[in-house]
C-alpha cells in the first residue's frame, strides 16, 4: 500500500531523512517512533505530499506522489500534530467543507453521519470549533482525516495534550480504524505504539534503526531476558541452584523477603528460554515458585538502547524486518 | 477550488473583516460621491473613481492580509496542501473570494451615479468604463495582496507590505508626470504604470493593451503566490 524508497530530505547541509526505505502492507497499523527531531514529522509530511523530498520516491497504492499528487492524496487521510481546524466554523460546517475540498463522491449525508458516529461528535456537531475541548478538537481532526474513506490514515502525535481518558478513547478509535485501513501512527510515546501498533519503525537522526513487529522487537534486540523470580526456599541454595542452570547468568538476590519466599533477579543468555529448566530445578527440590516475570524488557528500554546505540556506534547497524 | 472559494467568502463575514471592509468602502464612497457629484450637481466621474482607486489601494489589503498568512500561522494550510487540490486551484479560490467582496462593493458604489439620472444625462458608457477600470485595478491589488500574504505569517506585515507595493506601483505614475517627455524612463514608467492606464479608462478610452496589462500583472502575482507555495515544499 505504501512504498518509500531511498527517501532523502536535506535542509541545507542537514539531513532530516537519509536514505529511508520501507514498505507498509494493506491493513497494517505501524508506529513510527523516534525522539524529537528524529525525522518523523518530515517523513509524514513527505508521505502526505506536504513537503517534497530531495531524492527518493513515495508511492501510495502504486501511485507516485510526485507524478500524480492529486490521485495519491485522495488515498490519504492525514491528522497533523496540530489539527488543522478553522475555529470560526461549527463541526458540521467544517466537515462539509472538507467533504467538498476532497471532492468526495460518497453519499454526503450518510457518509458524514457515519463519521460523526464513529468519532462520537454527535453532541458537539453544532458548536463552534473554537469552543470545543482539546479532546473534541482532536476528534474533529480525526473526523476530517476519515472523510472520503481514504485507504491510508496517517496520524501525527494524535494524543498529545489529551487527558488519560481522552487518550484511551483516541487509542480505541485508532484500533477500530485499523480494522479497515492502513494506519501510520507517529509518536514518541512508546506505550501508544505498544497499545495500538502491530509493527514499529524506529527512526533516529533521519535513519531507520529498527523495523520489527512490536511483539518481537524486544526479543530481537535484547541480549537476553531479565527475570524476577520469587521462590519459597533457602536463599543461598536457591541462588546457587539457579546460577548452575544452563543459560542463566548473574543471579542476584534482591533482599526482598515475603514470609518464607525470597526474590531474585537473573539474566538469561540470548536465544535460550530458561523458564522450564528453572521450574524443573525448583520443583525437583520442593521449592515452590510463587512468581516469575520478565523485567526491564519493555519497548521503552529497547527504544533507549537502540537510540543510544545508533548515536554511539557506527551507522549501518540498522535492523530491518525480514533480513 | 469551489470549496476554498465558499469557505473563504464565508470567513469574511463570520468575522468582522468583510463587514468592516464593506461598511468603510461604501460609506467613504458615499461621502466622496456626495461632495464631488451630488452636492456639486456634477456627473463628472474622474475624481470619484480616481479617489476610489487610491482608497482601494489602502482598503483591499484588509481583505487579503490574512488569506495565506493566517493559514500558515494556524497551520490550517496543511489541510489545504495535503488535500487533493492543486496549488493554482487553492490560490485562485482565495483570489475569487476576495474579488467577489471587492467586486460587489465596487459595482455597488458605481451605481451611486444612477442617483443623478433625474438631474442630468448620464453617460452610461463612461460609467461602465470607469467601473471596469476600478474592477481591473482591484484585481491587480488583490493579487499583490495575496502574494504578500503568502510570504509572511503576520497579518499586519502583510497589510503594510501590500500597501507599500501598491503605493510603489501608483507612485510610478506620479513620478512619470514629473519626468521630461523625452526621457527614456518615461516610456518605461508609462508602460508599467497602473495609474496612467487607469486614467485612459476614466477618460472613456477602452484600450485592449491596458486590459491585457492588468490581466498580466494580476496573473504574474498569482503565479508568484503559487511559486511561493511550490518552493516552500522544498525548504
Amino acid at each position: 500500500m505504501i512504498k518509500v524508497e531511498n527517501l532523502v530530505k536535506r535542509f541545507g547541509n542537514t539531513y532530516a531523512l537519509n536514505d529511508v526505505s520501507f514498505e507498509i502492507g494493506d491493513g497494517e497499523i505501524v508506529g513510527l517512533l523516534g525522539p524529537n527531531g528524529a525525522g518523523k514529522s518530515t517523513a509524514m509530511n513527505i508521505l502526505t505530499g506536504y513537503l517534497s523530498s530531495t531524492s527518493g520516491s513515495v508511492s501510495i497504492d502504486d501511485i507516485d506522489m510526485v507524478e500524480d499528487p492529486i490521485k495519491a492524496k485522495k488515498l490519504i487521510g492525514f491528522l497533523p500534530e496540530q489539527p488543522p481546524l478553522y475555529p470560526e466554523m461549527t463541526v458540521d460546517e467544517f466537515l462539509n467543507f472538507v467533504y467538498e475540498l476532497k471532492g468526495c463522491t460518497l453519499e454526503k449525508e450518510a457518509h458524514l453521519e457515519e463519521i460523526i458516529k464513529v468519532t462520537k461528535l454527535g453532541e458537539v456537531r453544532s458548536r463552534l470549533i473554537a469552543n470545543l475541548s482539546k479532546g473534541n478538537k482532536q476528534r474533529v481532526g480525526i473526523a476530517q482525516a476519515l472523510i472520503g474513506d481514504p485507504k491510508v490514515l496517517i496520524f501525527d502525535e494524535p494524543t498529545v495534550g489529551l487527558d488519560p481518558k481522552q487518550i484511551l478513547a483516541v487509542r480505541n478509535l485508532m484500533r477500530n480504524l485499523a480494522k479497515n485501513h492502513t494506519v501510520i501512527l507517529s509518536t514518541h510515546i512508546l506505550a501508544e505504539v505498544q497499545a495500538c501498533c502491530e509493527r514499529v519503525i524506529i527512526i533516529n537522526k533521519g535513519k531507520i534503526i529498527a523495523d520489527e513487529r512490536t511483539d518481537s522487537i524486544v526479543r530481537a534486540i535484547e541480549d537476553g531476558y531479565r527475570y524476577r523470580i520469587k521462590v519459597c526456599g533457602p536463599e543461598k541454595e536457591v541462588a546457587s541452584t539457579l546460577s548452575r542452570i544452563n543459560g542463566v547468568k548473574s543471579v542476584e538476590s534482591t533482599g526482598e523477603r515475603d514470609l518464607d519466599s525470597f526474590a531474585f533477579v537473573f539474566d538469561s543468555a540470548k536465544g535460550v528460554d530458561v523458564r522450564k529448566p528453572v521450574f524443573n530445578a525448583c520443583a525437583s527440590r520442593g521449592w515452590p515458585i510463587i512468581g516469575l516475570e520478565a523485567v526491564g524488557t519493555d519497548l521503552e528500554t529497547v527504544f533507549i538502547r537502540l537510540v543510544d546505540a545508533a548515536e554511539g556506534v557506527t551507522e549501518g547497524t540498522q535492523r530491518r524486518r525480514g533480513k | 477550488m469551489l470549496a476554498i472559494y465558499k469557505r473563504e467568502l464565508r470567513s469574511y463575514f463570520k468575522g468582522a473583516i468583510g463587514f468592516v471592509f464593506l461598511t468603510v468602502y461604501l460609506v467613504i464612497a458615499a461621502i466622496v460621491f456626495a461632495y464631488s457629484n451630488l452636492f456639486a450637481m456634477s456627473s463628472h466621474m474622474t475624481s470619484f473613481f480616481t479617489f476610489m482607486l487610491l482608497f482601494s489601494g489602502i482598503a483591499l489589503p484588509l481583505l487579503t492580509m490574512k488569506s495565506f498568512s493566517e493559514e500558515r500561522k494556524t497551520k490550517t494550510e496543511q489541510l489545504l496542501l495535503t488535500a487533493p487540490v492543486s496549488l493554482p486551484a487553492m490560490v485562485f479560490g482565495k483570489f475569487l473570494a476576495a474579488y467577489t467582496v471587492f467586486g460587489g462593493a465596487a459595482i455597488f458604489t458605481s451605481l451611486y451615479f444612477l442617483l443623478l439620472i433625474p438631474y442630468t444625462q448620464l453617460q452610461v458608457g463612461l460609467l461602465i468604463g470607469n467601473m471596469l477600470a476600478l474592477l481591473l485595478v482591484g484585481m491587480v491589488f488583490i493579487s499583490i495582496g495575496l502574494f504578500i500574504s503568502s510570504v509572511t505569517e503576520n497579518q499586519l506585515s502583510a497589510a503594510i507590505g501590500t500597501i507599500a507595493v501598491i503605493l510603489g506601483f501608483l507612485g510610478i505614475g506620479l513620478i512619470n508626470n514629473l519626468l521630461s517627455s523625452s526621457f527614456f524612463l518615461r516610456y518605461v514608467f508609462d508602460a508599467i504604470s497602473i495609474f496612467s492606464r487607469f486614467q485612459s479608462f476614466t477618460n472613456g478610452y477602452f484600450e485592449l493593451s491596458s486590459l491585457i496589462y492588468y490581466l498580466s500583472v494580476s496573473g504574474i502575482f498569482l503565479w508568484l503566490t503559487i511559486r511561493v507555495y511550490d518552493r516552500r515544499r522544498y525548504n
